[in-house]
């Protein structure tokens, strides 16, 4: 098939040119907005990696200064570790208990919805609010976390004034809103066809071997949806750093986009914040291909 | 793994072709297994579901309590006395109300841009075949895993270089180009389930694209189109940095901008906070009662259809 590129669109003469047409016309707002709203400030994002700029002055070229100054500033280390211990605890917890949870839910008994409505219902919480709420449960002297301690006879812990419980206390708190990953899995599991079970029991599985043999082959695509979901969240929480603890103290709780919002918008540092910025980037693609090579290799998908 | 509705080898009437005792035992066993998981699973999610709806009790109880209640160690539960002028003092201590409209104010423009725009790019996509598509397509989904933080800052230089801070141009407009690669993907796989013999009718009928794509399409996607909706909603009622970037005049705060200033001045006042942050989140559980299947729809249509 010889395809045409170039004729008169207003006057298309084939059938294939007329759907050309109609088919570009109706993604040209797509189009529009990926020029206007995505590549140009990619290609600015890079210009800007090259000067110093704060927004007032003019821009002055740089070079690669903001690049090497990433090497010799402890606190882009600081809030890398902290975003890497962050979701290092965060997504496997999450993944695990929502997939356990999944699983149980994962059954036709009546009033099992009210089970996946009180999970889920945390996980669409505005972050603002469940900011101030948990900033509030996790008060040293008042809060909810030092009640539940009280009734496990534990002493209380000083919570977001300590360096050292600050980022658990961040941690807990984001694995409150497991739901959304838990309501992913169940939808999954049941996208699995009975006689899978069926089949498995008449060969004698048990309940482990069919949840190693069947269960978890066929999810493996939606565990994998869900591990890649939750690094590329973790990498962004913003606003729990934001407004519960900004960053404290001594910088434990200081995220990697928090970090980046300060350095742009409150030392109005345009260039090294965009230095930040494709770092983060380029983190979140080496995560995901490695993720993809290393753990996407154990993916069993359906020949369909 | 744990189908307890099932009982799919218990439930055989095996008495019936004469078990030995020794089967019988074994049935009896399995059955005795059978409710013991059902036992432990049911425990499972009873004690998980008190955790996760504690948070929410805590909130509901600091909010309807006196002040001086609050600082009592440990807690009352059921608050007495039961002070609901907490909510009018928290919402009217500042301007919530402007708040509110504002916010549903850009969440209006943001439905009509991304149901509007999203669904015509969708339709493009799903339906009509020109070359290029796929390339474009693949676009699209390259651009889904773009975190918002990468071009947070050029976009910021750029709506500022338009002179477009403090106003809600920057929460509004992008949305209608394309509104979101997610959307136009969601709605694309939704376009895609729907028979293509459709279409053909009504081209022979004489029927133009765009016809087809708002007479016959449009009307048959409008569970999809509520999907996108509600989650169009949540996102710009919950949006809290897009705010914080472009909005400085506090006549023109979102309700999440809103309570991060309320809570920033009110550092102690746990009970007004939580009354605003209720305030907040009601909305978001309401829209959730009422629209349930829409959520779970979304879910399924994003993730899990190739």
């Amino acid at each position: 098939m010889t395809v045409r590129l170039w004729f008169n669109p207003l006057r298309p003469k084939t059938e294939l040119q007329r759907r050309t047409v109609t088919g570009y016309l109706f993604i040209a707002p797509f189009i529009l907005g990926f020029l206007l709203w995505f590549l140009i400030p990619a290609l600015t994002a890079i210009w800007l990696t090259f000067t110093d700029w704060n927004l007032i002055r003019a821009p002055r070229f740089v070079g690669v200064d903001n690049i090497t100054q990433l090497g010799k500033d402890p606190l882009f280390l600081q809030s890398l570790k902290v975003t890497t211990i962050f979701t290092l605890f965060s997504v496997p917890v999450s993944l695990v208990a929502s997939f356990i949870l999944a699983l149980l839910m994962d059954t036709k008994v009546r009033g099992i919805g009210v089970f996946r409505t009180i999970y889920y219902l945390p996980s669409i919480v505005p972050a603002v609010a469940s900011a101030v709420l948990w900033a509030w449960i996790f008060n040293t002297d008042f809060g909810l976390a030092n009640v539940a301690l009280r009734w496990l006879g534990l002493p209380k812990i000083q919570w977001l004034q300590s360096p050292d419980w600050a980022l658990p206390a961040l941690i807990v708190m984001s694995l409150w809103g497991l739901g959304a990953s838990m309501v992913i899995y169940l939808a999954g599991l049941q996208g699995i066809p009975d006689v899978f079970y069926e089949a498995a029991e008449i060969d004698g599985a048990g309940r482990w071997a069919k949840l190693w043999n069947v269960t978890i082959p066929l999810l493996s695509p939606v565990i994998f949806f869900n591990l890649i979901i939750g690094i590329i969240g973790t990498f962004q929480v913003f606003t729990a750093g934001y407004l519960i603890t900004d960053g404290g103290p001594q910088n434990s709780t200081l995220f990697y986009v928090l970090y980046l919002y300060r350095n742009a918008f409150e030392f109005l540092r345009m260039g090294y914040s965009a230095a930040l910025a494709w770092v983060l980037f380029f983190v979140i693609m080496a995560l995901t291909l490695f993720v993809f090579k290393y753990v996407g290799g154990m993916v069993h998908y359906e020949d369909t | 793994m744990s189908r307890v509705d099932n009982y799919p080898v218990t439930q055989q009437p095996v008495s019936a072709i004469g078990a030995s005792s020794a089967s019988s035992r074994l049935i009896a066993n399995l059955r005795n297994e059978e409710w013991r998981w059902s036992a432990v699973t049911l425990v499972v999610l009873v004690v998980g579901a008190f955790v996760m709806a504690l948070p929410f009790l805590w909130l509901l109880s600091s909010s309807l309590k006196l002040e001086r209640m609050i600082f009592i160690f440990p807690p009352q539960w059921i608050p007495n006395p039961v002070r609901f002028q907490n909510y009018v003092d928290a919402l009217t201590y500042k301007p919530f109300g402007t708040y509110i409209a504002n916010t549903l104010w850009i969440v209006l423009l943001n439905e009509i841009a991304i149901v509007g725009s999203a669904s015509f790019c969708a339709y493009g996509f799903a339906r009509i075949r020109f070359p290029g598509r796929d390339a474009w397509f693949g676009i699209v989904l390259a651009t889904m895993m773009v975190p918002y933080f990468v071009l947070m800052i050029p976009q910021f230089v750029i709506f500022s270089r338009l002179g477009w801070t403090d106003s809600y141009l920057p929460l509004t407009v992008p949305f209608f180009f394309g509104g979101g690669a997610f959307n136009i993907f969601l709605l694309r796989q939704f376009f895609r389930t729907l028979p293509p013999e459709l279409a053909d009718a009504a081209r022979i009928d004489g029927c133009d694209e765009f016809g087809i794509y708002w007479r016959i399409f449009m009307p048959l996607a409008k569970p999809a189109l509520i999907t996108v909706g509600i989650f169009t909603f949540l996102n710009g009622w919950n949006d809290f940095i897009g705010p914080l970037l472009y909005i400085n005049s506090p006549d023109k705060f979102t309700v999440a901008i809103g309570l991060a200033t309320f809570r920033s001045i009110m550092r102690t006042r746990w009970d007004l906070l939580m009354a605003a942050s209720t305030a907040m989140i009601l909305p978001v559980l309401v829209l959730f009662f009422f629209a349930q299947r829409y959520f779970i729809q979304g879910i399924v249509l994003s993730g899990l259809k190739g």
